[in-house]
């Protein structure tokens, strides 16, 4: 017990001094996570509100992958991405293994998913109350589709916080084309479970709480973005 | 390319097998308004989604004078009008987005018809907020905005306080007199008297009468025609 008293006090100690390893790890993984749902939200809304709105066919087997996508294990992601940024690999030439690109790539390939399902729900409850409306102005898909995610923003402000929360705790995918290299590709997740491992729980202990107190912020954060615009506008 | 005269050939609509046109034959002119009366389920609603292109007839003919359907040219506002999340101004110009308007001219022509509808000084509030006179009073700027030959109406005031109906009714006038043909449903027979040139008739899946507006109220020729009068006008007739 009191082993782990001295792992909090030196981890509370860890985080008062701003302790520059800390930082370094939580800044990267805030660099990667951000990068991977700023670009996830560029690829997963517009394409979850296309499977809503769109008429193709294949449409609903379409549908039925995504929403599987949604739970893909993030080891299985790390390995098809390697396979992907080895050198042997289709990418191979890129040299991004091992490097915070490759992290973002895969980060991506998991979000994205996630991100889309959520959307295409989303998205297609709206539809359904507007599509004779839009139709009657005569709005083609692709308005119809950036019309919906312009006014569907404050519920899909979920999606992105999925993505995030999904990017920010996943740790199989990172560790396997990072390689969890000190100063290069350790971020949060990876860093826990390496000094646990260890045995180093301080630092194990101060970089959880951050990403603790990370995921609560950001959703604060939203969620007080989100019911101050509604008010404005449902 | 004109769209008059639209013509309507044996026109059915029988979603699972249940006729709700069941040959519908009408003819439309280019100007005026034509008000279509029915009892409820006479597919007066259907005949306008029909018209518009929102509903595929299952048979018959839609002829537009000749030439090919344009849908840019013709609009319709519901019963109750979708509002965006968004401003007055934003719904409003939402009818000139397919239109490819640039956003500057969307919104200077936006402001322009808030002021013909009387909205200007509700530009930026939420139009979620509106009233639901307001609300429809937007829904008709905003078709009106595209400039459109044939309005179709889907009984715009049923739901409507009379101050608001008056106001509906003023825009609906006003949108006549620039040269737009409207076609519009309601139930309300005094309304039908107010705004109407002609009527059409509809029971059953089909047009039973299309004549004047005096001649409707004065002379129906149909049975259906008299009973559906005479079911609504003895409550009307005691004002």
């Amino acid at each position: 017990m009191g082993g782990f008293s001295q792992a909090f006090a030196d981890a509370f100690s860890l985080l008062w001094d701003f302790d520059a390893r800390v930082f370094e790890i939580v800044l990267l993984s805030l660099q990667v996570s951000g990068l991977a749902v700023l670009i996830g939200t560029f690829i997963g809304l517009p394409l979850g509100a296309c499977l809503a709105v769109g008429s193709f066919p294949g449409k609903q087997t379409a549908a039925v992958i995504v929403n599987g996508f949604m739970g893909l294990p993030s080891v299985v992601v790390g390995v098809v991405v390697y396979l992907v940024l080895s050198r042997s690999g289709p990418m191979g030439d890129f040299g991004l293994l091992y490097t915070p690109s490759a992290m973002v790539i895969a980060q991506v390939v998991l979000v994205v998913p996630l991100m889309a399902a959520i959307a295409r729900q989303v998205v297609e409850d709206t539809w359904r109350q507007y599509r004779e409306e839009l139709a009657a102005l005569r709005f083609g898909w692709r308005d119809t589709v950036r019309v919906l995610l312009h006014d569907c923003r404050f519920s899909l402000s979920v999606a992105v916080l999925a993505g995030l929360g999904r990017a920010m705790s996943e740790v199989g995918a990172v560790m396997i084309v990072g390689g969890n290299i000190d100063r290069s590709t350790r971020v949060m997740t990876t860093a826990i479970a390496l000094e646990t491992s260890k045995g180093d729980l301080p630092l194990a202990i101060a970089l959880g709480m951050v990403l603790l107190a990370l995921i609560l912020f950001l959703n604060a954060g939203a969620f007080a973005l989100r019911t101050s615009v509604m008010r404005r506008f449902e | 390319m004109s769209l008059f005269p639209l013509q309507l050939r044996d026109v059915v609509f029988r979603p699972n097998g249940r006729a709700v046109l069941d040959g519908v034959d009408l003819t439309l002119s280019g100007e005026g308004i034509t008000v279509v009366l029915g009892p409820n389920g006479a597919g007066k609603s259907v005949l306008l989604r029909t018209i518009c292109g929102l509903l595929p007839s299952t048979g018959g003919v839609i002829d537009w004078g000749g030439g090919s359907f344009d849908p840019l040219a013709v609009g319709m506002v519901f019963q109750h009008p979708v509002m965006l999340r968004s401003s007055v101004i934003d719904n409003i110009a939402l009818g000139l987005v397919p239109r490819g308007v640039g956003a500057r001219e969307r919104r200077m022509a936006a402001m322009a018809m808030l002021e013909q509808i009387g909205l200007a000084d509700r530009a930026n509030d939420n139009a979620r907020q509106l009233s639901g006179g307001e609300q429809q009073r937007l829904a008709l700027g905003r078709v009106w905005l595209t400039r459109p030959r044939l309005l179709l109406l889907d009984e715009p005031t049923s739901s409507l306080d009379p101050s608001a109906v008056e106001a509906v009714e003023r825009i609906v006038r006003q949108i006549r007199t620039e040269g737009t043909k409207i076609l519009m449903t309601t139930h309300n027979l005094g309304q039908a008297t107010r705004l109407a040139d002609d009527i059409v008739f509809l029971a059953g899946g089909r047009v039973r009468e299309h004549v004047s507006v005096r001649r409707f109220f004065s002379q129906p020729s149909s049975v259906e025609a008299r009973q559906f009068i005479q079911g609504e006008l003895p409550w009307h007739l005691a004002f």
